[in-house]
């Protein structure tokens, strides 16, 4: 079953310590198919107790597949699993958790309207001598539990009242809370501030020195070699290679991850986007001037010239993507006045938008970007359609013409313009996506996470994409929390906190060690907001995540809450 | 919903019969033609020009109330209120029958747009769940349709209006004349228009349409509109083949006849896409499977449970596909 | 509730607390009290009005406030509070059950039947016939995969069909025996108050328990909640889902023997239409019909408020019973369209 490679994989290489531990967990020669893909073909794979495991590949390599296949999800069409090397037959997830095999999901899997405690507790909640749930006991034990992880909240408190950030800690608590021997996670950093990461990472060691093993998957090349000792590589459902992840070089790793050649990766780089920049216009085309939103936005002010990629930094929450609605008028602003081309945009609604010349890429794809149930034609046209038709009446013949058109241009790769978008993959999902933004012919083109969660190789493409528009004149505001991507991306970069501009960086600032000054807030000018008047009570907006966790660096160092009421103290409260 | 065959189709058609897709996609059409095989070679009297006008005159209201239905189901919606607002036009006929046909008729119609006017506001701008929203108007609609008539059934007697209930064209009865037209109008309608696109769109995932900036409240209540007054054209098309306004018991149950047709009819209750013609297809298959039924002199409770086997089988095609 | 069992927290792996945790005390996020009492309104708010519109018929018609009166308002609630109690159950987990009707009509035909064999046949004929409605409905939802509401419409139809059938077409009505036991269950009462009220407050007491602090309880939210995440996590869903369909499918046969049992004839029109009365009753308790959240408590005060609401409209005898529904209809978009802007403003403040 040897696979051919464009590089050929170094051998099988055991530790230099070769005392290797038993496999906990293995899968000998797994095979699954779905109707029409083989998703796993012949795959052998072992996790050793207290080996922190990456997992990598593109999408559609197998990873979920093979992950749902460890964890009882599917059931593996040839080849077993092994747990301590006795082969098991998970028929459900709850018999993988009873073998001590905890998961946590990349998109967090809790119940929202539950608690915090219940969701810790649910299928196995403390009984009273009555049988009864303990509830006093389950919200100490909780607390206790959340302690640990730097987490401190209301265990009484519903879940979906807490941000991203902090749900992922729960999820993760409820995970390694579980008398568990492996704990796979899946893009646990997606959602993650940067110091939830340092916390995940600490969590990460304790489970290694615990003897626990850790499956890790995960994009971010830098996690991984700063947390994994082994790696294993899948791509289109075959395994390519396991080894030790410390002395494999990072091009050879990615060129295994995408089956292309190294040379070619190292002149390309690791993102698509051209190293020079672009030449941006004189005038503005968008202005956004004083954006209000109560607890989210706080006079919030861009301007975008037309031929640059502006980026948008800043951490989960603070107010990113809610800027990028606003300007697209899906989020209702209390104040703020937005103008494209010096024309004023008269009460912003994502139809008044796109007449104006705004098209925005949302942040999920899934929940507001595909109409899964219809073809590629029509989720292209959709926000087209009224140009497209004549006194209310669909023009088939128009619609073909733009689809053939971008599905050239963007490369889609699907069966035709009439199959389902919903049986694509990722990357070309975005791309529909995006031709039917730019099928609108707009002016400015708001991207929010263009490559979240898409394979390399299609990331390369909407990258390169990006660029080419720019070049083309069109003014590009790119959101993204991949540092790499905005550093390489973007012209210049807005920075937000707590939902107002913090700093900005244009040409040579442009470099990561900035960037994270001034998303740290390190940097001199800016003054601990921790102190600012409205920051005292919490309260329970979904919004305000950074309210609900402790700092872990500095207790002064607590960054602007969103829900902080003066909205001058961003800057410098005193 | 003619989407061009994207996987190959089997070729061989015994290989057809294993594919669920095609029982998604032509079962009804098959069941309506198996029942009338079978009622062509077993029952007598059944295939005759006469017996198929009764049965096309009796599912004409049930074909008209099912579009509507479908139109708001495919939004991911749901209308329990299309009986009572039948009942409602039912009411307001013979009330407004003194100033002429046409203004009566208005009227009744305007009703039925009122209804869905409240339902539509209900679901798109406060945001109920269209379950509870219609819920409403289904319990309190029917008790004003007989505050209205005074709880009674009134004799119609104006010759016009009788002659739409009994009337024919070309030898087809004006109902079924006015059924197929409104059949074929929104099948174009689906198919053809951008509120018809936009419909599916918004039922397929509400929060992309509206970030496309698709009109999804306008889309949401117009759509409720037309499926009240449809419901309330089926009211006065049946009030006036009974000759008699009866508000305590016109359309009662109409409701589940509507959405039965439109699920038998292959359309996904969880919105995305909307089957015209499996719509009609499904109306009409319950309606002569009830008459198979009843010609064969099985009694009610026969023809009751075998409506609901039927449903079962079709929801349970029509799962098949989903799960692939 | 304060007992002291040691902490013996289930994770004793949980990584010990870092050394960076919290330095100094830090306020514990506590909700606002505007949002407590956005919570008490919306959880309670059905009582207030129910409460309110006792009050304020009491005084107007004085014969609603007599004992007698409101002997007969509960008595005739308790068959719908007890449909409504199974159906808040199904809503919980997302879903809905449209059989009920049929059921509670087909379980008093079944109890009438049974009843000349005796008291423990007339209960658990209908209850092993209803149940086994209940499980077919669950088994198609959970293990087939089907939307509940078109399972449920089935069932109601298949339900009515069996009724038919078993009855001649409706031809046949069996009686309950005269001074028998189980017409005793329906008829005879305590202080003048029915047992089928004590039958339905004991059923709310245990199904209270049951909801809030079991498990099952539990795992009937997180399926409502999100059903992805509760089959992750292991829970078991579709078992849960099977059991509160055939829980339905019971309470509302039982329900309907207790009717037979007061009629003293298994009667083949009722419960015609009960399912949306019952949904109406839950929804109007604060229930939401998308699933994840609900009580038990707002469902018997919704069904309450239905029993006063048209036992106020028979007081006023001047109009026609037709008004009642219309009345039902306006409470049931006011109490909901009121619940989702307290939702609303919840949310946002």
């Amino acid at each position: 079953m040897a696979p051919t490679h464009p590089t050929p994989p170094p051998p099988e290489t055991a530790g230099p310590g070769t005392a290797v531990a038993d496999p906990v967990l293995e899968a000998r020669s797994v095979s699954k198919r779905f109707p029409g893909v083989v998703a796993l073909d012949d795959v052998s794979f072992a996790l050793r107790a207290g080996e922190v495991h990456a997992l990598v590949g593109e999408n559609g390599a197998g990873k979920s597949t093979l992950i749902k296949v460890l964890t009882g999800v599917y059931r593996s069409d040839e080849g077993e699993v092994c747990v301590s090397g006795e082969p098991v037959r998970f028929a459900r997830p709850f018999e993988a958790q009873q073998a001590g095999i905890s998961t946590i999901y990349q998109e967090v899997n809790l119940v929202p309207l539950m608690s915090v405690a219940r969701n810790i507790f649910l299928g196995r909640e403390p009984k009273n001598r009555l049988g009864l749930i303990d509830f006093s006991r389950m919200n100490r034990e909780t607390t206790e539990l959340l302690d640990g992880f730097g987490v401190r909240v209301d265990p009484k408190r519903p879940l979906h009242t807490l941000g991203i950030g902090t749900q992922q800690m729960v999820a993760l608590a409820r995970a390694v809370s579980v008398q568990a021997r492996v704990v796979i996670m899946d893009e646990p950093t997606s959602s993650l501030e940067p110091r939830e990461v340092e916390t995940l990472f600490r969590v990460i060691e304790n489970l290694r020195g615990q003897g626990i093993a850790v499956l890790y998957v995960s994009h971010r090349m830098d996690e991984l070699y700063r947390v994994c000792d082994r790696v294993t590589v899948l791509r289109d459902g075959r395994h390519i290679h396991t080894g030790e992840l410390a002395p494999l070089e990072r091009m050879r790793l990615v060129s295994m991850m995408l089956g292309r050649d190294m040379a070619e990766v190292r002149r390309d780089g690791l993102t698509g986007f051209a190293t020079e920049g672009h030449d941006a216009a004189r005038t503005p085309v968008l202005t956004a001037t004083g954006l209000d939103r109560r607890h989210q936005l706080h006079g919030i002010s861009l301007e975008l010239y037309a031929g640059e990629v502006l980026g948008l930094g800043g951490l989960l929450g603070s107010g990113r993507s809610e800027t990028a609605k606003a300007l697209t008028g899906a989020l209702p602003l209390d104040g703020g006045e937005i103008t494209v081309d010096g024309k004023r945009v008269g009460r912003p609604t994502p139809a008044a938008a796109i007449r104006a010349g705004i098209s925005m890429l949302p942040e999920d794809r899934k929940a507001e970007g595909i109409v899964p149930g219809l073809s590629v034609r029509e989720n292209i046209v959709l926000a087209a359609m009224p140009r497209l038709s004549r006194a209310g009446i669909v023009s088939r013949a128009q619609q073909d013409r733009i689809v053939e058109i971008f599905m050239k241009r963007l490369r889609i790769k699907a069966s035709g313009p009439e199959q389902k978008v919903g049986e694509l993959s990722g990357g070309n999902q975005q791309k529909v996506l995006l031709a039917r933004w730019l099928c609108l012919e707009p002016k400015v083109l708001l991207l929010d996470e263009p490559t979240r969660g898409i394979d390399v190789g299609a990331k390369a493409e909407v990258q390169s994409l990006i660029d080419e528009l720019a070049r083309e004149g069109l003014a590009v505001l790119l959101i993204s929390s991949d540092i790499e991507e905005l550093i390489e991306g973007a012209d210049r970069i807005v920075v937000l906190r707590g939902g107002a501009v913090a700093g900005e960086l244009s040409g040579d600032e442009v470099d990561e060690s900035r960037l994270l000054e001034v998303l740290a807030d390190h940097s001199p000018g800016s003054v601990p907001a921790g102190r600012a008047p409205g920051t005292a009570p919490a309260d329970p907006t979904p919004g305000s995540a950074p309210a609900d966790r402790t700092p872990d660096a500095a207790p002064d160092d607590q960054p602007p809450r969103p829900g902080g009421r003066a909205p001058a103290g961003q800057e410098d409260p005193r | 919903m003619t989407t061009e065959a994207t996987l190959p189709r089997p070729a061989k058609p015994l290989a057809r019969l294993r594919d669920p897709a095609w029982y998604q996609e032509y079962g009804v059409y098959a069941a309506v033609a198996v029942v009338l095989l079978f009622n062509a070679l077993f029952t007598e009297h059944f295939m005759t020009a006469d017996n198929l006008r009764t049965q096309l005159v009796q599912v004409a209201p049930i074909v008209i109330v099912a579009l509507g239905m479908a139109l708001v189901i495919g939004t991911e919606g749901i209308d329990l209120s299309v009986g009572s607002t039948m009942a409602l036009a039912a009411a307001l006929l013979p009330l407004y029958l003194g100033y002429g046909l046409a203004p009566a008729l208005l009227i009744a119609l305007l009703a039925g747009a009122v209804v869905g006017a409240v339902n539509g506001t209900l679901v798109s701008l406060v945001g109920l769940q269209p379950i509870v929203a219609t819920l409403a108007l289904f319990v309190g609609g029917r008790g004003l349709a007989l505050v209205m008539a005074d709880g009674q059934l009134k004799q119609i007697v104006n010759p016009d209006l009788l002659a739409l209930g009994t009337g024919s064209f070309l030898g087809v009865p004006t109902v079924v004349l006015i059924a197929g037209v409104l059949a074929l109008a929104v099948a174009f309608l689906v198919q053809r228009t951008t509120f018809g696109r936009q419909i599916v769109a918004i039922g397929g995932n509400r929060s992309a349409s509206a970030l496309s900036g698709l009109p999804v409240k306008r889309v949401l209540i117009g759509v409720y509109v037309l499926c009240g007054v449809m419901a309330a054209l089926a009211g006065i098309l049946a009030t006036a083949r009974l000759t008699a306004s009866d508000p305590s018991s016109l359309g009662t149950l109409m409701e589940l006849s509507a959405i039965t047709a439109v699920v038998v009819g292959g359309t996904p209750l969880n919105g995305g896409s909307v089957r015209v013609l499996g719509t009609v297809a499904g109306a009409l298959l319950m309606q002569l499977l009830r008459a198979t039924l009843v010609k064969h002199d099985l009694p009610d409770s026969t023809a009751q449970i075998a409506q609901a086997a039927i449903i079962i089988a079709a929801v349970y095609v029509a799962r098949e596909r989903r799960s692939r | 509730m304060n007992k002291t069992t040691p902490a013996t927290v289930p994770a004793a792996k949980a990584p010990a607390p870092l050394k960076s945790a919290p330095s100094r005390p830090e306020p514990r996020p506590e909700r606002s009290t505007g949002s407590r009492v956005g919570e008490l309104v919306q959880r309670q708010g059905v009582l207030a009005v129910l409460l309110t519109v006792i009050l304020i018929a009491s005084f107007v018609y004085p014969s609603f406030a007599g004992l007698d009166n409101a002997r007969g308002v509960t008595v005739q609630a308790s068959f719908l509070a007890i449909v409504a109690l199974g159906m808040t159950l199904v809503i919980i987990t997302g879903g809905i059950d449209l059989s009920v009707g049929s059921v509670f009509a087909l379980g008093g035909v079944l109890a009438a039947w049974a009843s000349q064999w005796g008291f423990l046949t007339a209960l658990l004929v209908p209850l092993v016939v209803c149940g086994a409605i209940g499980l077919v409905n669950g088994l198609l939802i959970a293990r087939a995969g089907m939307a509940p509401f078109i399972v449920t419409l089935a069932a109601l139809l298949a339900a009515r069909g069996m009724l038919l059938a078993f009855t001649d077409e409706g031809a046949t009505t069996y009686l309950v025996p005269k001074d028998s036991a189980f017409a005793e269950l329906g008829q005879g009462s305590v202080w003048g108050f029915g047992h089928p009220i004590f039958i339905a407050l004991a059923l709310f007491g245990a199904g209270g328990l049951l909801l809030q602090r079991t498990s099952f309880g539990q795992t009937l939210f997180a399926v409502g909640g999100s059903s992805d995440a509760a089959t992750l996590m292991g829970l078991p869903v579709a078992r849960t889902k099977i059991l509160v369909y055939t829980l339905s499918g019971l309470l509302a046969g039982l329900a309907g023997a207790l009717n037979a049992a007061r009629l003293s004839s298994g009667v083949t029109i009722v419960g015609v239409g009960m399912e949306l009365d019952a949904i109406s009753a839950v929804v109007i308790g604060g229930t939401l019909l998308i699933g994840g959240a609900g009580s038990i408590s707002g469902t018997l005060w919704g069904v309450l408020l239905l029993a006063v609401i048209q036992n106020l409209i028979n007081q006023i005898g001047s109009l026609n019973s037709s008004y009642q529904s219309v009345v039902s209809g306006g409470f049931l978009i006011v109490v909901v369209v009121a619940q989702r802007y307290l939702a609303r403003s919840r949310r946002t403040t």
